[in-house]
């Protein structure tokens, strides 16, 4: 899948050491992943298994302590510098002065792009996302649903060809989230970006993903891969929520989480 | 904070009323002191509970804002008690404002230098609250002797330069602070945010901490005229600085048998500059609205 599509994510033996008062605490030790171009992964594990600290290795906000990360064929910095991936936290973490339309027209302002080209673009994301009445709203106005809603519009923003999102919808309530979720497939089916998604919730990464990375706590492993054989983005609705593919990926993701056989599981077909 | 939240009425207009309250509070207080205890004051086996409240050491209120409308000395042609203090908090006013830029900019300097090297907060924290348990009384002469030596060019070292130096002494302590702590309030999310975007330490100090301090800043701006004035007036006393109201003050202290609510109007009048001061500064902060949402939290 990975030589003729390309590669976004490609970490090999990668392993990270936080130094702590109390000594040193091995987050990630030999982790092997490669993310295809256009592929949407999630990582899922218990809390402490280091998924969010992968996460910020592959967008250069931590460095790895051993082991080599690429990101579309360069270092993980480089790519960094040359804003090559949009990134959406847990906290929506916009700019309570200004606009939604200026939050979402931060990453263009802050690379130089004209005030034209920053206003039309502003507006299409607007639309994406569907909160093209609250341009002019403050954040502080919104829900925490359209307050996330911005968030990833504004990760959008340069049309990154990859996607790192730390548990985006983790603060919000069920409902919001299932509409969130289908968005966020139909946005990836038509901006063709590849994603790496952190959760833990395992309806959420069947979902959304073309594969589900497992891992485990203490030092964080991936315990196993599996593939979900969903329908294709567009054709991704929320009746597949109540297929049976749907349900035995479910199960498949929570054997493979609750220590389950993992050579069993590694590839699991459920058509 | 509750009280401050914006309600139905805009937040100036019942600020304004709260202001107005506790002063009528004070008033009464006063007139209450003294109309409760005895002139003599309360004396239990020799030593004093309470001070005396004779109209001789505790004149009324009234009768503080009648002299204000007499002439200020016995003098002919003497302006008005009133007249005299206008100028003379006009005088310290200016010097004032000219100390609390010099401490604003002090401050923030600092707190910009403190938020960017973790090992300059570590080795300039000490020194700021240091910098504030010195008697302002001591360093009066200090500067007004090297100030003194300062000729550059047609440049002469003023007096009342001494004094707004001292009086930025105190007013970069509250800036300092509060900027810092505003500097460091961006969430780990927005900090990650402008990290993942490549923005320069100069550009997220613009875009993301100077707009977020913001709250915090405006605060202290207010506390740091206040104490700019109390500075020089402090200033104007020990440096032996005339035209201000500091100097009032100390001569007005001496009539204070004879004619009681002389020094009282003295010190009413720096307390009101105090404010006037404070509120002039809060106008920057009507300017600054958009980036105070958060001040509610």
């Amino acid at each position: 899948m990975n030589a003729q599509a390309g590669v976004a994510v490609q970490a090999v033996g990668v392993g990270k050491v936080f130094t702590t008062r109390s000594g040193a605490v091995t987050a990630l030790e030999d982790i092997d992943l490669t993310v295809a171009a256009g592929e949407f992964v999630s990582l899922i594990g218990p809390s402490g298994c280091g998924k969010s600290t992968l996460l910020r290795l592959v967008a250069d906000l931590d460095s790895p302590s051993s082991g080599e990360l690429t990101v579309f064929g360069t270092s993980a910095r480089a790519s960094r510098e040359g804003q090559q991936y949009g990134i959406a936290f847990q906290q929506a973490g916009l700019l309570p002065w200004r606009t939604v339309r200026a939050n979402i027209e931060l990453p263009l302002e802050l690379h130089g792009v004209g005030k034209r080209q920053r206003r039309a673009r502003a507006e299409e994301l607007l639309a994406l996302v569907g909160l093209t009445d609250f341009a002019a709203s403050f954040p502080h106005q919104l829900s925490g649903g359209m307050q996330q809603r911005v968030a990833i519009a504004r990760s959008l923003a340069e049309q990154p060809s990859l996607l790192l999102m730390d548990e985006p919808f983790g603060a919000l309530d069920e409902m919001t989230r299932e509409r969130m979720q289908t968005e966020l497939v139909r946005i990836c089916a038509e901006s063709g970006a590849a994603v790496l998604f952190v959760t833990h919730s395992i309806p959420e990464a069947v979902f959304l993903s073309d594969r589900v990375v497992v891992m485990s706590p203490r030092p964080g492993r991936i315990s196993a891969v599996l593939d979900i054989g969903l329908p294709d983005g567009q054709a991704r609705g929320e009746s597949t929520r109540e297929d049976a593919a749907f349900f035995a990926n479910v199960t498949a993701v929570r054997e493979a989480l609750h220590g389950g056989s993992v050579a069993d599981l590694r590839g699991v077909d459920v058509r | 904070m509750s009280l401050l939240r914006a309600g139905a009425v805009p937040g100036w207009v019942r600020r304004t009323g709260e202001g107005l309250l506790a002063l009528l509070a004070f008033v009464v207080l006063w007139e209450l002191v003294k109309l409760v205890v005895p002139d003599g004051g309360v004396v239990v086996g020799g030593v004093s509970l309470l001070p005396r409240t004779s109209d001789q050491t505790m004149p009324h209120v009234w009768s503080v804002l009648a002299r204000l409308g007499r002439p200020e000395t016995s003098a002919t042609g003497s302006v008005s008690l009133a007249g005299a203090l206008v100028t003379a908090s006009w005088f310290t006013l200016r010097i004032s404002l000219a100390g609390w830029l010099v401490g604003v900019l002090a401050g923030l300097g600092l707190a910009v230098v403190m938020q960017r090297w973790r090992i300059a907060e570590d080795a300039l924290a000490p020194w700021v609250v240091l910098s504030q348990t010195v008697p302002l009384i001591a360093l009066a002469p200090l500067v007004v002797g090297w100030g003194g030596k300062i000729h550059l060019g047609a440049f002469a070292w003023d007096r009342w330069m001494s004094v707004a130096l001292i009086a930025s002494y105190l007013a970069f302590f509250p800036v300092a602070v509060g900027a810092l702590r505003g500097l460091q309030s961006p969430t780990a999310a927005q900090v990650d945010l402008f990290r993942s975007l490549a923005a320069s330490g100069t550009r997220t100090l613009w875009r993301l901490r100077m707009p977020a301090a913001v709250p915090y800043l405006v605060p202290a701006l207010r506390l740091g005229a206040a104490t700019a004035v109390v500075g020089a007036i402090v200033a104007e006393v020990s440096t032996g600085t005339q035209g201000g109201i500091g100097r009032l003050i100390i001569s007005y202290a001496q009539s204070a048998t004879g004619d009681p609510a002389k020094p009282w109007a003295a010190i009413a009048a720096a307390a009101v500059l105090g404010l006037v001061a404070a509120g002039v500064v809060g106008l920057v902060g009507l300017g600054l609205r958009r980036f105070r949402v958060g001040e509610v939290a």
